[in-house]
């Protein structure tokens, strides 16, 4: 049901209904080895309700924009639960190893529940700097031996699972895992930045979707065990489609090459610039009435000033003039894949006329103006025909192809993956400077009175 | 060794879960168009919630004079339902937008 915008609305709601009845399911049916039921409602509801109001005023309260941070949090929670079962039922385990001795039954539970907490963990700590990344809270951060020290952690941390399968009378070892899991967490998305935070908050997704697989097999408990799987396997697929649109290698994202890449760039950066061409607001405006075909790029620059409602209105004044205007949207425009798309829709954009990367390349050449807002790497050329480029080999929007393009930038400055970009010094292309949401509304006044 | 053996036939069906699952992500996502990347992601993170039914049952099973069990069981809970009922609201929310076309 997800693979269409019609129908996915009933999916989401199929699949929130399921987790209702497993949810009502375990808390009145379950009965453990014993045949004991659960007890502990009043704090089971507590929770429920809790979790229940905060989740859903969040959720409900959150900007469009701010989606992939909210992701984010919500995948750390889930992360953080995790983990936290794994440490009770260890708890729970080492009690009964100190009664009634070291059983070889206990093992697999014990792989269970160590990797679970390492897991969950990692993804809880991960998840919270990413959440905070996208906030702008916390800035990029790397050291020299960084992925060193991070494997030396996860190293150590899957030492002290073995360790402690093997004895598991040595119950402090679980607080190590813990604690190298969450620095293991935190260093790995420390220094990873800009366009690479999608892929990694799909990553965490799936960690997050495994670790509650080790729940499942913990409870033997198959809900949990086909959710967490289906969403680890789902996530790592969704991870490796991005990478791909992206042309990233997924250890390429990990180790945050475009870090390194910035500064080679910036080193041999004394490249020919040229000069560039700016464009008047009423030239703008003439042009674009004038076109028969506009295609408008959005990219990060609309959504950060929020200039989503503006643009649609654009293209509505446009549209009645006779004009047609798509919109060309790379699989990694916005902050996550597919959020440009949440964005227009958001602004009411129908769907129809949302190209994806290869039928607008396709129609560029029948193009007349591209109105870029905000968008830089992914319609850098440098990705086709510069092999030193850091981006290079990444499928781009082949903007160059239409008549005449127009790029919306506040400056100057180089986008996300710091790299200067020669589409806007080529001949055909005019610069419009300003911030996309005041150009859009006074690009939208001068249309009404062209 | 032997025991991991044992844990392995012991488990066996789940096994088969656990492979076909994959599988069936696999499919899921691939017929999904990247437009839909992000709701999907977002759909993705509710359903990785059902964490919280084994937050339910370790609570469920913490003897009342544990205190510590008590409190992270019932911190798992809270944050189990965020993740849930934040996750799908979230998702119904951006469904709903590509909904409102004409």
């Amino acid at each position: 049901m997800l693979s269409n915008p019609a129908t996915a609305r009933k999916g989401n709601l199929t699949a929130a209904f399921g987790m209702t009845i497993a949810i009502i399911g375990t808390i009145f049916l379950y009965r453990n080895d014993e045949g004991q039921k659960l007890g502990n409602y009043l704090w089971i509801f507590a929770g429920l309700a809790i979790g229940g109001i905060v989740g859903t005023l969040a959720a409900k309260k959150v900007k469009m924009t701010a989606m992939p941070e909210m992701v984010s949090l919500f995948n750390g929670m889930g992360g953080a639960c995790a983990a936290l079962i794994s440490l009770v039922e260890f708890n729970h385990l080492s009690h009964e190893i100190a009664t009634q001795g070291i059983a070889v039954a206990h093992t697999g539970k014990l792989l269970v529940i160590g990797l679970g907490l390492l897991i969950g963990s990692v993804s809880f700590a991960g998840s919270m700097i990413a959440w905070g990344k996208l906030n702008g809270k916390v800035k990029d951060f790397s050291f020299a031996g960084q992925g060193l020290l991070n494997m030396i952690f996860l190293l150590v941390a899957i030492a002290a699972v073995i360790y402690l399968i093997i004895d598991p009378t040595q119950g402090h070892l679980i607080y190590v895992i813990l604690v190298l899991a969450l620095l293991y967490g935190i260093l790995f998305v420390m220094p990873i930045g800009g366009a690479d935070m999608p892929v990694v908050i799909s990553l965490l997704n799936s960690f997050t979707g495994v670790a509650a697989a080790f729940g499942g097999f913990l409870y033997d408990n198959k809900v949990m065990l086909t959710g967490g799987i289906l969403v680890g396997a789902a996530g790592t697929l969704l991870t490796l489609l991005m990478c791909k649109a992206m042309n990233r290698s997924l250890k390429n994202v990990l180790i945050g090459s475009f870090g390194g890449g910035n500064k080679a760039a910036a080193a041999g950066g004394s490249k020919e610039q040229g000069a560039y061409k700016e464009i008047s607001l009423s030239d703008t405006a003439m042009v674009m009435s004038y076109a028969t075909k506009v295609m408008i790029v959005p990219g990060y620059g609309l959504a950060v000033a929020q200039a989503q409602h503006t643009c649609h209105e654009l293209e509505k004044i446009l549209t009645e003039k006779g004009v047609e205007v798509k919109y060309a949207i790379h699989p990694v425009a916005g902050r996550m894949p597919g959020h440009m798309n949440v964005l227009l829709a958001e602004a009411d954009v129908s769907y129809d006329v949302l190209l994806e990367m290869e039928q607008a390349n396709d129609e560029f050449k029948t193009t007349d103006v591209v109105l870029i807002l905000g968008a830089n790497d992914v319609v850098n050329p440098a990705a086709k025909n510069d092999p030193s480029s850091p981006i290079y080999g990444m499928p781009i929007l082949e903007v160059e192809q239409a008549k005449s393009v127009i790029v919306n930038k506040r400056s100057m400055k180089p986008g996300y993956a710091g790299i200067e970009n020669d589409l806007f010094f080529q001949p055909k292309t005019s610069m419009l400077f300003g911030d996309a949401k005041k150009v859009l509304q006074d690009l939208v006044t001068e249309i009404k009175s062209v | 060794m032997e025991s991991i053996l044992n844990f392995i036939s012991e488990n066996q069906q789940i096994i088969y879960i656990v492979i076909l699952m994959i599988f069936v992500g696999i499919e899921v996502i691939g017929r999904v168009p990247s437009v839909l990347h992000t709701p999907l992601m977002s759909g993705a993170n509710a359903i990785h919630g059902v964490v919280i039914i084994g937050a339910i049952i370790v609570m469920g099973q913490a003897p009342t004079d544990n205190y510590l069990a008590l409190i992270l069981g019932f911190l798992a809970v809270v944050l189990g339902t965020l993740n849930v009922v934040g996750g799908f609201v979230v998702t119904d929310r951006m469904l709903e937008m590509f909904k409102k076309k004409k």
